[in-house]
């Protein structure tokens, strides 16, 4: 596997991020780098190994479906970079 | 009269466990007040290190009072944390504080609420004195990747605290809190401990909640603890851990008095992986000691056994596709939207997220998000991730065999003591494999414990690190206990 230019770019638009052209180039180096070493793993035998996804070995609990945990609107607004009181502000977008 | 100001103070020599401090406050020897009112005079001193992103003077200050009159008038409500002056991470939330990550991101950012970890500590009457340096997004084994620049080690400043938790670590390594609490993903909180000489904890996955703990991979993370005594450390355990209805994964298995179930006395079964000792990135200093260690242990009456484990080079390569994917998830949520850093010259959304973020994470983060991409992405995500899951079950099937015949699992720390600052930051993949011996734990779910071992050659402090099985802390500790001991003897 090759990280290319091309790939470096479609990764920038799912990742949200707007890279110069010189992090471009390292990045790409540096991603053919940790590829090189995580391409050890092809060498272990993973036939009819079940992946392992969740750590926590207890069953799930849940609880009622009932509205809590929640911030009033000053609050939950006191962090946003623009706002006007009621909602967040954001560029223009359509 | 235990007042001191001289850079090295007799107080924090002789009096550095909650058992003496409680004493003293209890025998009117020594007020709270006091007491913060040294370690104020600690940081002050220590500011060169760069450990405190901020310190929370005046509150600390006001509570210590408060805690005094609370001793003087009610002397039998006193929670069993008095006398604990603590400070915490940068990713932990503490209403009404700022938290930051060490980013740019987060800039200003004020919690809303207060970790359960934390919450916890405070009702039993502890103080925290401030929030430490960090790596960014806890991504990091230098704390060098930080807005606030690098955290020094105290030991010698010329070195690197380690990381992620390297402010934490050195907080405690130079006598400004008794105790921190840390966030250990791959090793965050065992290998600084390490390289500043402390015991540091990493409990079992799920055993302490993480609501409050910002996320960087949420099925590796865990909050840890440092201290300079596994007692103080086994107590902070004990207070934090337990079910928490805000953090669906913390366990409901019961805590036990981890604090009180402090002597081991059966003879321990110990097993170590000669493919880790004589890996050929390890110091001969540190393997050379580790193997004085283990002679040591059986004259004790130990048995310490080499067992075979195949899996030490793969732990790495599957640990960076993990933890990378589920960064890039979590730290989807830094958008600019709703808080946080945006950059004032966004002309649309998209550009809104995507300047915002580029300009408010540090390149390790936007590397470990791009990776992360990179292996969520269709095409790739069977050869990457989903392979990196089932070497996952894996190492942990096998993990879990060998503690199923052995009480413990026994490895350096780290394979060199405390690195030279910027020795690391030019080549991530030197610094990715530098975690070699401590992301085992991680991947596992399984709790560990780094333990000083003594003073390499090169002057600098090295660690030795225990594993037990899952929610076993209360053996781990037991046995930290009687090393800890032994130690002692040696010195």
């Amino acid at each position: 596997m090759k990280i290319d230019k091309p790939l470096i770019s479609r990764l920038e638009v799912l990742a949200k991020l707007k890279l110069s052209e010189a992090e471009k180039e390292e990045f790409a180096d540096d991603l053919n780098n940790i590829l090189q070493m995580v391409e050890k793993l092809q060498e272990v035998d993973t036939e009819g190994v079940e992946p392992l996804v969740y750590i926590n070995e207890e069953v799930n609990k849940l609880r009622a479906d009932q509205v809590e945990g929640m911030v009033s609107r000053a609050e939950a607004l006191k962090n946003a970079p623009d706002q006007d009181e009621t909602y967040f502000k954001t560029p223009k977008v359509i | 009269m235990l007042f001191c100001t001289q850079k090295k103070c007799v107080f924090f020599q002789n009096v550095n466990t909650l058992q003496h401090i409680q004493a003293n406050l209890k025998a009117g020897q020594t007020t709270l007040t006091n007491i913060v009112e040294q370690y104020l005079v600690r940081i002050e001193e220590t500011q060169d290190l760069n450990v405190y992103v901020e310190v929370f003077a005046a509150e600390a200050r006001q509570r210590a009072a408060e805690l005094d009159r609370k001793l003087a008038e009610t002397p039998n409500q006193i929670g069993r944390l008095f006398g604990v002056v603590l400070s915490i991470k940068d990713v932990l939330c503490y209403k009404g504080h700022k938290v930051t990550a060490a980013s740019k991101i987060l800039e200003g950012f004020e919690s809303l609420y207060t970790a359960t970890a934390v919450e916890r500590l405070l009702a039993e009457d502890a103080i925290i004195i401030g929030r430490t340096n960090c790596d960014q997004f806890a991504m990091g084994s230098t704390n060098e990747n930080s807005v606030y620049g690098p955290t020094l080690n105290a030991a010698d400043p010329t070195k690197v605290p380690g990381g992620s938790s390297g402010g934490s670590a050195v907080s405690v390594q130079a006598d400004t809190c008794l105790l921190s609490l840390g966030s250990d993903t791959g090793g965050s909180v065992r290998q600084p401990a390490a390289f500043c000489g402390l015991v540091g904890l990493k409990p079992t996955y799920g055993r302490i909640s993480r609501y409050g703990l910002l996320a960087y991979a949420s099925s590796f993370d865990q909050i840890g603890i440092f201290g300079k005594s596994v007692e103080d450390v086994a107590l902070l355990l004990e207070i934090m851990a337990g079910e928490d209805k805000m953090d669906s994964t913390s366990s409901r298995k019961a805590v036990e008095a981890y604090a009180i179930h402090t002597d081991y006395t059966k003879k321990a079964k110990i097993a170590y992986f000669d493919t880790a000792i004589n890996h050929t990135s390890i110091d001969p200093d540190i393997r050379q000691q580790t193997l004085a260690f283990i002679d040591r242990l059986k004259a004790d009456g130990h048995r310490v056994e080499a067992v075979d484990f195949p899996y030490l080079d793969y732990i790495i390569p599957a640990y960076y596709v993990l933890t990378t994917a589920e960064a890039s998830s979590n730290l989807s949520r830094y958008d600019g939207i709703r808080y946080g850093y945006r950059h004032p010259e966004a002309g649309t959304l998209q550009e809104t997220y995507e300047k915002s973020r580029s300009e408010g994470f540090s390149k390790e983060v936007k590397r470990r998000i791009m990776l992360g991409t990179f292996v969520l992405s269709a095409g790739y995500y069977d050869a990457y991730y989903a392979k990196a899951q089932k070497v996952r079950r894996l190492i942990q099937d096998k993990t879990k065999e060998i503690l199923s015949e052995y009480d413990f699992i026994l490895m350096p720390t780290s394979p060199s003591p405390a690195f030279d600052l910027g020795e690391k930051t030019k080549d991530p993949v030197a610094m990715y494999l530098a975690d070699i011996y401590t992301v085992q734990a991680n991947m596992t779910g399984i709790p560990a414990i780094n333990l000083p071992l003594g003073t390499h050659k090169s002057g600098l402090p090295i660690g030795i690190q225990l594993m037990a099985n899952m929610f076993e802390e209360a053996d781990l500790l037991a046995f930290s206990k009687y090393i800890e001991q032994l130690n002692r003897q040696q010195v």
